[in-house]
């Protein structure tokens, strides 16, 4: 009885706020109002990108469009089109070659009030056996005599899969014995800051939780089975319906004394799967009369899940099994190139900049424990050659101020 | 509530307080306004042309396991 009188007590203590946190939260109230940014810069972009490397091809438009309205208010809104092809290796070994568009689009606004930004977003993705919509949130606040501009954020996005089929007659339709969802939330701290007149650094920190169907509803785990076929047997996938990542990174940008910016960054990646990433990128920015070139270079590496293989011992080896390469050990380098011309469009003295640009990029993927499965005839299963992927990335934009 | 998590409690409490009030009584910058004429020029920024950085990113994301920690948002894609 005194032990139940003593909690009730402390209870009651809990919620009623002593004077020191009183204080405490009223100078966080007065503050809050004093503390501050800058909206985004009236323009349009119009793109057309595409994408070729194993035997995947996804080409197709982009526009963004971005108008302040007033000093306080700006609006953004874009469209995204995938024309997707697809050969893969995937495709080939458990599927058929497809063709397929995705369609996304996108709103956003910004409120400035004093030093603090407000953002909101919804983004909206539909492909025939995928629909995604994703809203966001962000306040941004300058500090330290505007050195410094931290962000949080959150985004929840609901997504709904689905599965074509083939039927008898050539036309695919959505099975209707297979409709999952997944519900993706993250959390996100920024933090920018002005180290010195020539270098600001970026500090970026993500909680993400994902659940629900996270598997390929498409693709195959494969386990041994001697003396059948080609040596193996393909199975469903089982994935577990919960992950939760963490993601940091930094990045560095230093001005150059003969008008030009190098920019290197570092994110770490780890989730509850097993999967533990390190990127490290390198920027060079060069502008020259009316042109500004861009040099990157990407280096990305990442361990496999826990409970991917790419060929299981038998059938049922465990109870999560998964064979998507995303979730292999692989390690990457990206190389691209960009060129931006900036010209002046005649007759329009509404257009205060104009650029056309151009960037590629070029991909290669070295796969450290995902094999050529098609081969499994000819080296036999488990010991086809490991995988390797080379891929093209080009843009081609012009984008106008106005 | 344990000694310790009031502790912590009054800690967090106490450097958030810190951190909101810094915003108006804010040490005095040692990059002064007139020194940061750099970082508005267009080569300094982090993401010169959305539109392209998100594009690569995406294209960039759907073939590798990690994902977010770069600030961005990216709409939601199947990618099957």
């Amino acid at each position: 009885m005194q032990l139940s009188a003593a909690r009730g007590q402390r209870a009651v203590e809990e919620r009623v706020l002593s004077p020191f946190r009183r204080t405490l939260l009223a100078l966080c109230i007065i503050a809050a109002p004093a503390l501050g940014g800058v909206l985004p810069e009236d323009r349009a972009d119009v793109m057309w990108h595409n994408y070729n490397g194993g035997d995947i091809t996804v080409e197709g438009p982009a526009v963004l469009v971005q108008k302040k309205a007033g000093d306080s208010l700006s609006f953004s809104a874009g469209y995204y089109e995938d024309m997707i092809s697809s050969a893969s290796i995937d495709v080939k070994l458990s599927a058929s070659p497809y063709h397929e568009v995705r369609k996304q689009e996108n709103v956003g606004v910004e409120y400035l009030h004093g030093k603090t930004t407000y953002s909101m977003g919804y983004i909206h993705s539909k492909e025939p056996d995928y629909i995604a919509n994703t809203t966001f949130y962000s306040i941004s606040q300058d500090m330290f005599g505007d050195l410094t501009t931290v962000t949080i954020g959150y985004r929840r996005a609901w997504d709904q899969i689905f599965r074509d089929i083939k039927q008898p007659d050539g036309t695919i339709i959505n099975d209707p014995t297979f409709h999952e969802r997944a519900d993706h939330r993250g959390y996100s701290l920024s933090i920018s800051q002005i180290l010195t007149r020539n270098l600001i650094a970026d500090f970026n920190y993500e909680l993400l939780t994902d659940q629900g169907y996270l598997a390929n509803p498409y693709r195959k785990i494969r386990y041994l089975s001697p003396g059948q076929g080609e040596g193996f047997t393909l199975a469903d996938q089982v994935y577990p319906n919960t992950r939760t990542s963490n993601a940091a990174s930094v990045q560095l940008k230093e001005y150059l004394p003969w008008h030009a910016s190098v920019a290197g960054s570092y994110r770490f990646f780890r989730d509850t799967w097993g999967v533990v990433a390190h990127t490290v990128e390198a920027d060079y920015t060069y502008p020259w009369g009316h042109w500004t070139f861009d040099g990157m270079v990407r280096w990305y590496t990442q361990t496999h899940a826990d409970f991917y293989s790419d060929l299981f011992p038998y059938a049922n080896y465990q109870n999560f099994m998964a064979r998507d390469r995303e979730l292999a050990t692989f390690t990457d380098w990206t190389f691209g190139a960009a060129a931006s011309y900036q010209f002046h469009v005649p007759g329009a003295p509404w257009i205060s900049k104009s650029t056309a640009n151009a960037r590629f990029d070029h991909l290669l993927i070295d796969y450290k424990d995902f094999r050529n499965a098609l081969l499994a005839s000819e080296y036999g299963a488990g010991n086809e050659p490991l995988y390797k992927l080379n891929a093209n990335i080009f843009q081609i934009f012009v984008s106008i101020w106005f | 509530m344990s000694s310790r998590q009031t502790r912590l409690t009054r800690a967090v409490m106490t450097a958030a307080a810190l951190l909101a009030l810094a915003g108006c009584t804010a040490p005095t910058p040692w990059v002064k306004p007139y020194e940061r004429e750099h970082f508005a020029d267009p080569i300094m920024s982090f993401n010169r042309d959305p539109i392209s950085s998100t594009y690569l990113d995406h294209a960039l994301e759907t073939r590798e396991g990690a994902h977010g920690g770069t600030g961005a948002v990216g709409g939601g894609c199947g990618c099957n």
